[in-house]
C-alpha cells in the first residue's frame, strides 16, 4: 500500500472491541475511509501479485477466445453433449454462473431493504462480480445456438425481413428475457452506486488523464443535497425492483427444466430450489473473493470477521434449504409411485453417475452442516476451503439434474453416457478466465468497497432529526 | 452592430461555507431556510436525509415516473407478445391456444422491471440535471474535499435576498470554517 490511513488522533473510543463485533474497525473517519479504499485504485504502482492473478486470468481468457474459434470455424459438435445427452456443460455452467450471480444482487438490494448494515463493505465487488458471472453465463447460451449471429432472431423479437417471432410459449425465451433484464438492471445498479465514487476519484486522482477520465464517468456529480435526495429515492426503487427480478431469474431458469417433461426435471419444488442453491452458490464465491481481497489490499478493518461469520450464516441456511430440495425431490419420487419417477432417483444414487450424486451430498449437505459450530464460522481459511467445497457441490449439482436425468432416457435403447470433451473443460475454464480478468482490472480501476455507503455506517454520520 | 451588449455576468455564483462536521451544516441548512434564503444548496460527502428536509426538498418526482415506466413495461411487453402470438405470427404450437396468456407473464413481468429500472437510472439523471460537465461551485478550491468529509452550504446570488456583504455576514454567523465566493 503506498498511504495507509491516518489514523492519528483518532482514537474516539480507547476500549478494545474485540474483532467479529464490529463493522468498521474503530477509530475511522469519512477522511481515512476515503483514503484508505480510493488509494488501492490512486496508486501509481501496481502490486506485483496483482500483475501474477491477471496473467492467470488472462491466459485462462485467451484459452477462450481459442475455444470460440473452434466452436465459430468447427462447430459445436468440438462439444460433447448429444443425443440423449444434449445439455450437457453449456448448461451446467451457464446455471452456475447464472446462481453465483445472485448472491451480488441479494446483497446490495434484498439486505438493503432489510437494513443490514454489514452489506454495505461488501456490496460493490459482490455486484461486480454479479455482473462478471452473467457476463460468463450468457457466453453458454450464446455459444450453444451454433451460429450466433444468427441467434438474434431466434432470441429476440424484433422486426425482421422473414417475418418471424420468437415463441412466447418456450421458457427458454422467458430466459432470455430473465437473464438480460437481470444483466441490465445489474448493470444499472451497479453503476449508479459507483457515481458518487467516481466522484471522489475525481477530485482525488493526481493524474491529469485519470481525472478526465473519472470526471466523465462521474457526470458532474457534486454531492448536492438535492441530488443526494433523488439519488437515495432511485436507489431504493432499483433495490425494490431488483429484488423480485432477482427472485424471478432462478426460477425462469428453473422453468427451462420444471416445464420439461424429463423425469429429474418436472418438479414443483424446483423454483425455490434453484433461488436458494444460486444464493448458497453465490455467497461461497463472494467469500472467495473477500478472503483473499481483503488479505493482499488490508481490508481486514472494513470486511471484518462479522461480514464473514454473516456470509457463512447465510450460507448455513440456504445449504439448508438446498438439503430439504434433495429431500424432497427423493420423497416425491417414491410418492408418486411413478416407474420413470422411481428410477431416475434409484439411477441417481446407485447408477453409473452415482459418485457425483454422494460426492454433491457431501459437498452441500454434509459440509455446510459444520458451520454450526462457531469457531469454524470464525476461521477464515475453514471458510476460504469451504467456499470451494460449496462452489464444487453446486457445479455438481447442475451436473446431477441436467446429465444425469438425460442418460437415461425413457426407453433403454436410447440409453447413452456423456463425458466433458477437451472443448467443454477449455470453455468452462475459459469462462473462469474471464471472470478472473475482470474482476482484477475491476480492483484495479474501481474502488472495490462503496467508499460513500462506508462513510454513512461511521458512528460520526449519525445527524440527529429534527421533530417539530 | 447596434443590438445591445450582453447583460453583465453577475459578479459571483454565489457564497459557499464549508463546514467540518454533518451535524453542524444540518443546523447551518436550517438557519439558512430559516433565514428565508431559498436558492441555496448543501453539498455532502455522502446522504444525509435531514440536510435536505433543512433545506425544504420534501419531494422527489422520481416515484410516480417510476411507477408509469413499470406500467408502460407491463402494457408494452405484454402487447408485443400477443401481437406477435396472436395477429403477425400465429402458429400452433402443441395445441396451445394463440393467446396463451399464463406463458407470457413471465416476459411481460422482466420487461416491467426492465422499463422501470431503467425509468429510475434515467429518471434520477434527468431531474439532478446530470450529466453536467460545468458547474460553478468546483471553482473553490476546497470543494474537492466534499467528496471526501467535507460539508458545504452554497446561498447562490439569484436569490432574491443575496447580498454579498449582508449574507457573508450572515454566514459568519453560523460560523463555518471557511467563506469563499464562488466564480460563475
Amino acid at each position: 500500500m503506498a498511504t495507509g490511513p491516518d489514523t492519528s488522533g483518532l482514537a474516539k473510543d480507547s476500549r478494545p472491541v474485540p474483532p467479529g463485533e464490529y463493522l468498521v474497525e474503530p477509530g475511522h473517519d469519512f477522511g481515512s475511509v476515503t483514503d484508505k479504499i480510493s488509494a488501492i485504485v490512486l496508486q501509481r504502482r501496481t502490486p506485483v501479485g496483482w500483475f501474477v492473478g491477471f496473467a492467470i486470468g488472462f491466459s485462462l481468457l485467451m484459452l477462450l477466445l481459442f475455444t470460440v474459434a473452434g466452436l465459430l470455424f468447427r462447430g459445436i459438435g468440438l462439444w460433447g453433449p448429444n443425443v440423449p445427452v444434449g445439455w450437457g456443460f453449456d448448461i451446467i455452467n451457464f446455471v452456475w454462473w447464472i446462481g453465483i450471480g445472485h448472491a451480488g444482487t441479494l446483497i446490495s438490494a434484498i439486505l438493503l431493504l432489510l437494513r443490514q448494515q454489514w452489506r454495505t463493505s461488501i456490496n460493490r465487488f459482490a455486484e461486480a462480480m454479479t455482473l462478471f458471472a452473467v457476463s460468463c453465463a450468457a457466453f453458454y447460451p450464446i455459444f450453444h445456438t451454433g451460429r450466433p449471429w444468427l441467434s438474434v432472431y431466434w432470441l429476440f423479437p424484433y422486426p425482421n425481413t422473414m417475418g418471424l417471432w420468437p415463441n412466447f410459449r418456450s421458457p427458454l425465451i422467458w430466459d432470455v428475457f430473465a437473464v438480460s433484464t437481470y444483466g441490465t438492471v445489474s448493470a444499472l445498479f451497479w453503476f449508479v452506486g459507483l457515481i458518487p465514487d467516481l466522484a471522489t476519484l475525481r477530485d482525488r486522482a493526481k493524474s491529469k488523464p485519470w481525472k478526465v477520465v473519472y470526471g466523465i464517468l462521474a457526470m458532474g456529480w457534486r454531492g448536492s443535497a438535492r441530488h443526494w435526495h433523488n439519488y437515495e429515492t432511485a436507489y431504493l426503487l432499483l433495490a425494490g425492483l431488483a429484488t423480485p427480478l432477482v427472485i424471478s431469474v432462478h426460477t425462469v431458469v428453473s422453468f427451462d427444466f420444471a416445464v420439461g417433461l424429463v423425469p429429474g426435471w418436472h418438479a414443483t419444488i424446483f423454483p425455490p430450489y434453484f433461488v436458494a442453491g444460486a444464493i448458497y452458490a453465490g455467497f461461497a464465491m463472494v467469500l472467495t473473493l473477500a478472503i483473499p481481497l481483503r488479505k493482499f489490499y488490508g481490508l481486514e478493518g472494513f470486511i471484518t470477521l462479522k461480514h464473514l461469520e454473516n456470509m457463512a450464516k447465510v450460507m448455513l441456511a440456504t445449504g439448508l434449504i438446498v438439503a430439504y430440495g434433495y429431500t424432497m425431490e427423493a420423497f416425491f419420487a417414491w410418492y408418486s409411485a411413478n416407474t420413470y419417477e422411481e428410477f431416475m432417483i434409484k439411477n441417481r444414487m446407485t447408477g453409473p453417475y452415482a459418485y457425483m450424486y454422494w460426492c454433491l451430498i457431501l459437498c452441500n449437505v454434509v459440509a455446510p452442516n459444520t458451520l454450526w459450530i462457531g469457531r469454524l464460522r470464525r476461521s477464515v481459511p475453514y471458510l476460504f476451503f469451504i467456499s470451494f467445497v460449496v462452489s464444487t457441490g453446486m457445479w455438481l449439482e447442475r451436473f446431477v439434474i441436467i446429465v444425469v436425468s438425460l442418460h437415461r432416457d425413457f426407453l433403454p435403447s436410447s440409453w447413452g453416457m456423456y463425458a466433458g470433451t477437451r472443448y467443454d473443460w477449455s470453455a468452462f475454464l475459459g469462462t473462469i478466465g474471464l471472470f478472473i480478468t475482470l474482476l482484477f482490472l475491476f480492483v484495479r480501476f474501481l474502488p472495490s468497497i462503496s467508499i460513500f455507503e462506508m462513510r454513512t455506517i461511521l458512528p460520526g454520520a449519525e445527524v440527529e432529526e429534527e421533530h417539530e | 452592430m447596434t443590438a445591445k451588449p450582453p447583460p453583465p455576468a453577475p459578479p459571483v455564483y454565489g457564497l459557499m461555507a464549508e463546514f467540518h462536521e454533518p451535524g453542524e451544516v444540518v443546523a447551518a441548512a436550517r438557519a439558512v431556510h430559516a433565514e428565508g434564503y431559498r436558492k441555496v444548496d448543501a453539498y455532502s460527502p455522502y446522504p444525509i436525509e435531514a440536510l435536505s428536509e433543512a433545506l425544504g426538498f420534501h419531494r422527489s418526482w422520481l416515484p410516480p415516473l417510476v411507477l408509469l415506466g413499470g406500467i408502460a413495461g407491463a402494457v408494452g411487453g405484454y402487447a408485443l407478445q400477443y401481437w406477435a402470438s396472436v395477429i403477425e405470427y400465429p402458429m400452433n404450437v402443441g395445441g396451445k391456444p394463440y393467446h396463451s396468456w399464463p406463458a407470457f407473464i413471465p416476459p411481460t413481468f422482466e420487461t416491467t422491471i426492465l422499463l422501470a429500472a431503467l425509468t429510475a437510472v434515467l429518471g434520477m439523471l434527468a431531474l439532478n440535471g446530470l450529466p453536467e460537465p460545468y458547474h460553478p461551485v468546483f471553482n473553490v478550491p476546497s470543494f474537492a474535499m466534499a467528496s471526501r468529509d467535507k460539508f458545504f452550504i452554497c446561498i447562490e446570488a439569484t436569490d432574491p435576498k443575496f447580498s454579498i456583504t449582508r449574507t457573508r455576514a450572515f454566514l459568519e454567523g453560523l460560523r463555518p470554517s471557511a467563506i469563499s465566493e464562488v466564480e460563475p
